[in-house]
């Protein structure tokens, strides 16, 4: 139940992260000045949790998703399965977004 | 639309408290809910402390004594007292279950006992489950035959009797469908895991011969698609039974049939 609310959770925070792409592509297109105070908002360390947060709930309803469709062709739908992959999910999820964020502070 | 708080006359009020006997060493508290249609007022949660060295190990004992012994006015569903009937459904700290096969030893604290959640209450414990019947006899839960009478039993290789396994067993309790969130948002047009179950039951019964039939029927947006496979239904379900699984072979026949 608790992997189910926070699918349809992460599917809204994907929507509305869209909406901040669809703001830095619109910058972008509008000049280097208006792309430049835009940078700036999600540079500074809210807009940085802001995008952190995003980025784990890209990766959850990624895995999550992955999940929906094994049981999707009828397998992994009993409890103990069930609840493991759930777990994995969240893992795996968790995993991706530290390893992405140490990749791109790296790079 | 959702509501996020129930309507005022729903809202519970402080109950009674019955205290148990003076001599009374092992005491439990059972919080059961009670409404009384008549009376006018609002659900209550009355308080009974039970000595549990006088009543028997399971929850539905301790619901018969309240009923026997403190107060006669309780009123619920019983009847095999052994977990084959599926009268006795309640949500019992948190989960629906049988209050017959639930032991009292293995709740933690306070024993709370509430009707099964979001059905209308007839009074007490007892839930109005008119529309779940109605929904039941929907999907025709009965052996459909276009060809002759045999003249002898309708004959099932050992295989094919094998897929009705963890199917026919469902005793119709109503747990797993009173669990489901979107059973709870959509109940008029969604038919439930119970429902979907006694539908997957017959359609891969070899003997059954209007497979196609009643798949039709099925292939609605509301009556099997608002299943989102959340998983309450088989965490639930008293007698170890898996809905979820029946409504994903059901989702698969629908998409092999079209192949």
């Amino acid at each position: 139940m608790l992997t189910s609310i926070a699918h349809r959770a992460s599917g809204i925070v994907l929507a509305l992260g869209a909406v901040l792409l669809a703001i830095w592509l619109i910058a972008a297109a509008n000049g280097p000045d208006a792309y430049a105070a835009v940078n700036g908002v999600f540079a500074s360390w809210f807009g940085q949790l802001i995008m952190f947060l995003w980025s784990f709930a890209l990766f959850y309803h990624l895995c999550n998703g992955v999940r929906h469709l094994v049981w999707d062709v009828g397998v992994g739908l009993d409890l103990e399965t069930a609840r493991m992959t759930g777990f994995v999910a969240i893992g795996v999820a968790a995993a991706l977004t530290i390893f992405v964020w140490i990749w791109a502070l790296i790079a | 639309m959702a509501e996020f708080r129930l309507p005022k006359n729903s809202r519970i009020s402080k109950g009674k408290r019955y205290p148990a006997p003076k001599d009374a060493k092992n005491v439990k508290t059972f919080r059961v809910y009670r409404w009384e249609p008549e009376s006018g007022e609002n659900p209550r949660v009355d308080s009974y402390d039970i000595d549990l060295d006088r009543c028997g190990p399971m929850v539905l004992d301790a619901v018969i004594k309240i009923k026997n012994e403190i107060d006669p006015t309780l009123t619920f569903r019983r009847s095999c007292r052994e977990g084959v009937c599926g009268s006795c459904a309640f949500n019992i700290d948190g989960k629906n279950t049988l209050a017959c096969i639930t032991r009292i030893e293995d709740i933690d604290g306070d024993v709370r006992i509430y009707p099964l959640p979001h059905m209308p209450v007839v009074k007490d414990l007892v839930p109005d489950l008119t529309h779940f019947y109605a929904q039941l006899e929907s999907i025709e839960p009965w052996i459909k035959t276009d060809t002759a009478k045999p003249t002898r039993e309708r004959l099932q290789t050992p295989e094919d009797r094998a897929k009705l396994d963890g199917y026919y067993e469902c005793i119709l309790c109503a747990c797993c469908s009173t669990s489901c969130p979107s059973y709870w948002w959509n109940p008029e047009r969604y038919l439930g895991p119970a429902v979907l179950l006694q539908a997957y039951r017959w359609i891969v019964d070899s003997r059954d011969e209007a497979t196609g039939e009643r798949l039709d029927d099925l292939e609605d947006p509301f009556k099997l698609y608002r299943c989102h496979t959340i998983m309450n239904c088989t965490n639930t379900c008293p007698k170890g039974l898996n809905p979820a699984k029946a409504i994903a072979e059901t989702k698969k026949l629908m998409v092999e049939r079209r192949t």
